[in-house]
């Protein structure tokens, strides 16, 4: 690897180190009474923000309350994080131009997994509902989004990265970077 | 720590990491956050609320006060507030329920009760229109029924109701002030045996709907007559007019009978009811003699304007009807998901329900209902009275109106103006079409709302007010508790337009709003002192005396601009009780006096020009003790003031008062 690659992947490794003091995905609402918005940040190991209110405004329609024990992920996230950091560190020690190029499919396997998950927990909360909810709207589920904005009765729902989240992508950008300089070096060699 | 060149590296880094770093915006970010809420105050708004100052507002709006028990009296378009008119609720600011006079208002059977929860307001019609004499309202906690006179904004009487609890859906009112009605929203165990267990709600409880019957002259107040009803909650109901003259709806949620989470179990089925009362047939059943009088005890409190005194009156009985053995006088009319409003249009044929969990809104016919009546078009009985058939009494239904409709009122041009609590807004739409015309938001969270007229025959437009639930960040900030308020919107044209926001006192519930000049010209200036019969009145310093009745001391006192008669009062001891008889001798607009004493534990009054109040006094100690006037009438307002000297049980010094008069400056001799 180029000794510039080599950098740019300890970098890229040691950017994630802040997923462990900041927050990596945010979920916001507005509705007609809540101008301000609520929010809802997803850290690695817990929730903050307007959870309670976001819960007990949820339970008229059905929904579950959100507790951070309902997230078994919660428990092994800081792992994988922390075995991602270690592997791109290693990549940077040992300075092999495979290396690199398997700590992106990390990186994307990573981010993936997670929208997956997340997509699925959204899914369960928004359809598995209450039958005995006071307000029953025939054919409506309350997924939330995935990525951008949904429009869910009264409420307008964003979701998306947070400080954590983006510092994440900017770590998968560098790294695709890396991968484009090194592929084109190597074919360069070749 | 790098060794060679790394320019052409880092070049080509960076113009690589662009190109993904732009693709990614183009793909990700730019999918982002919506707008926040948009400023909705357009034109000219301003202009059409601004009363130059001097003039007068156009409407008055007479508003619920809600949990302060109390009425508020605002103009409109201005939105300025003029009055706390007390109704329910002890007011210290002039001595309502203070008072010795206003004290019998607020007894109940259960005693005095000095709070009580207005939630809405009725004015007083003839052949459906505001005639300007009479403001009803509710007392929904111990439940009663308040008449004001609108000649001189005050309570003149309050009638309590028996076999119920929770009077929400009340006080509307027939075309004819014929009655107004109280519907319970708690439904009890009643009659002998009320000691049940709360679980045997279906088989033990029920509810009443009282018609409360208006005399036309003195407007006073008697229950004609209470219906027993099944056990659930009635929320709000109207009258009909017009063609739909002689009946009453009511909407009902809660058949599901639960007795605990309702929020929950009055929420499981698709429809509840709206329930027909055609109130000329059960006037039929009463002259038959069909009614059967039950005992029951309840206070009957009137206010006399000679006295200037109330009287609380203890009543033993009541007339009752039941419909599921008095047939053909109540039908029920199934009505989607819990409704709360229910509300007749200026025509009297559409009758509009309000589910506040439904998804749209539903308008019968009164037409309708009478065919399904006579072609006897029912789905069965709930407790022994029939159900019409939903799709037979139905003229059609407001789809995707908007999130939590909750109440609806009408212009004179067939429209309706629906407020949606969840979706914040009020709602334009055609009552005949169904169509939706337009819709603004409300900030927030509306609940009722009024068209000056809106529930007569003859709506008098112009405006909608919201009455909102949530203020938030409208005004300033007060702390955790803030203002309430309300929004005035133009309706004249074919766009709602946001005009104003104003706070208002109390917690606005429903309110009414009539023509100013229905009202201004009969306002009493000031009460003529020869009509005064209060027996504590003293028509002139002459009249003005203590006497005392055993331990009770009757101070007849007079207030007129600067001082009180008599201002030196001595020989009070103490165990004594002490009554100041203020007559205000005043025959001028706008001067009121006030009286206060140190210590007294109850408050001040206010006594009106020509008017006697009674401010009752025990002193707790030995001294010489104060008392002034609390309204500021004159240039030497600071100087109407006087001493009531209190000494020991036993002691020697003679009653005696004076105003005026000079005694030795040394000794206190004469």
């Amino acid at each position: 690897m180029h000794p510039v690659s080599r950098l740019l992947v300890a970098v890229a490794a040691l950017m994630l180190v802040s997923a462990y003091f900041v927050p990596l995905w945010q979920i916001q609402m507005w509705a007609p009474q809540y101008p301000e918005g609520l929010e809802m940040k997803i850290w690695i190991n817990t929730l903050s923000g307007d959870v309670k209110i976001i819960s007990a405004l949820n339970h008229y329609i059905g929904m579950r309350h959100i507790e951070v024990g309902m997230f078994p992920e919660f428990n092994y996230m800081i792992y994988i994080v922390g075995f991602i950091i270690a592997f791109g560190l290693l990549t940077a020690l040992v300075n092999r131009r495979f290396m690199a190029y398997a700590f992106f499919v990390l990186l994307m396997a990573a981010a993936i997994g997670a929208l997956v998950d997340f997509y699925m927990w959204g899914y369960d909360y928004g359809h598995n509902l209450n039958p005995d909810a006071p307000i029953k709207i025939e054919g409506m589920a309350y997924q939330p989004p995935l990525i951008g904005t949904k429009v869910l009765l009264n409420f307008t729902a964003f979701s998306g990265p947070d400080i954590g989240g983006w510092i994440f992508i900017s770590s998968g950008l560098i790294m695709m970077a890396v991968v484009v300089m090194e592929w084109r070096r190597a074919r360069k060699t070749a | 720590m790098i060794p060679f060149n790394n320019r052409p590296y880092m070049k080509m880094f960076m113009k690589v990491l662009a190109v993904i770093s732009v693709a990614f915006t183009i793909v990700v970010v730019d999918s982002c956050k919506p707008k926040g809420p948009q400023e909705a105050v357009t034109g000219n708004a301003a202009a059409k609320v601004y009363v130059a100052p001097g003039k007068y507002d156009e409407f008055y709006n007479i508003v619920s006060g809600g949990f302060n028990g109390q009425m508020g009296i605002y103009g409109l378009p201005s939105g300025r507030l003029f009055r706390i008119l007390p109704v329910f609720s002890q007011f210290p600011e002039n001595g309502w329920g203070f008072s010795e006079e206003t004290k019998p208002m607020l007894n109940t059977s259960h005693g005095f009760v000095p709070w009580d929860d207005l939630h809405h307001i009725a004015l007083s019609v003839t052949n459906g229109v505001h005639d300007g004499r009479w403001a009803f309202g509710n007392a929904n906690n111990t439940p009663r029924v308040a008449r004001v006179s609108l000649k001189t904004f005050t309570t003149q009487e309050i009638l309590e109701l028996p076999n119920s609890s929770g009077n929400h859906s009340s006080p509307f009112i027939t075309e004819n002030s014929e009655y107004i009605v109280a519907g319970t929203r708690f439904s009890t165990p009643m009659g002998d045996k009320t000691d049940v267990p709360i679980s045997s709600y279906k088989k033990n409880f029920r509810g009443t709907v009282s018609f409360i019957s208006i005399d036309k002259e003195s407007g006073n107040m008697k229950i004609a007559f209470q219906l027993l009803t099944p056990g659930f909650n009635f929320d709000l109901s109207r009258a009909g007019k017009g063609p739909s003259h002689g009946w009453f709806f009511f909407s009902c949620y809660n058949t599901e009978q639960a007795y605990t989470l309702l929020e929950v179990n009055a929420s499981q089925k698709d429809k509840d009811y709206i329930m027909a009362v055609n109130w000329k047939k059960a006037e039929e059943y009463l002259a038959q003699g069909k009614g059967k009088k039950v005992k029951a005890k309840y206070a009957h409190n009137t206010f006399d304007e000679k006295t200037h005194m109330a009287t609380s009156t203890i009543m033993d009985e009541v007339m009752t009807l039941d419909p599921s053995e008095l047939k053909d006088m109540v039908y029920f009319i199934p009505c989607p998901k819990s409704p709360h409003g229910c509300d007749t249009d200026p025509s009297g044929e559409y009758i509009v329900g309000s589910g506040k969990l439904a998804a749209l809104v539903p308008v019968f016919s009164f037409t309708k209902i009478q065919q399904a009546i006579a072609n006897k078009d029912f789905e069965g009985e709930f407790a022994g009275i029939p159900v019409i058939k939903y799709e037979s009494a139905l003229h059609g239904e407001v789809k995707k109106p908007g999130l939590g409709p909750l109440h609806t009122e009408f212009d004179a041009n067939g429209n309706a103006y629906t407020s949606f609590f969840v979706s914040s807004e009020i709602v334009k739409w055609n009552v005949k079409t169904l169509q939706v015309l337009d819709r603004v938001p409300t900030y927030y969270s509306i609940g009722h709302l009024c068209v000056p007229g809106g529930p007569t025959a003859k709506p008098w437009g112009k405006y909608v007010i919201a009455y909102n639930k949530i203020t938030k960040d409208r005004y300033l900030p007060t702390g955790p508790e803030l203002t309430q308020s309300a929004q005035l919107y133009d309706i004249s044209g074919d766009k709602m337009q946001l005009l104003l926001d104003f706070p208002t006192t109390g917690e606005p519930h429903y309110g009414e709003a009539i023509p100013a000049s229905l009202i201004t010209p009969n306002s009493v200036k000031f009460y003529r002192i020869e009509d005064n019969a209060n027996p504590y009145v003293a028509k002139g310093e002459k009249e003005a005396k203590v006497e005392r009745k055993g331990n009770q001391i009757h101070v007849y006192l007079t207030a007129i601009r600067s001082h009180f008669t008599p201002d030196n009062i001595e020989g009070v001891m103490l165990g004594d009780e002490v009554y100041f008889h203020v007559t205000n001798l005043e025959q001028d607009w706008d001067i009121p006096h006030g009286l206060a004493v140190k210590g007294a534990l109850n408050a001040e009054i206010l006594i009106m020009p020509g008017e006697t109040q009674t401010l009752k006094w025990k002193p707790d100690a030995v001294g010489v003790f104060p008392f002034y006037c609390t309204d500021f009438c004159s240039a030497l307002h600071q100087e109407m003031q006087g001493y009531i000297r209190v000494s020991a049980p036993g002691s020697k010094v003679p009653l005696k008062f004076s105003t005026g008069k000079i005694e030795d400056e040394g000794t206190g001799a004469k």
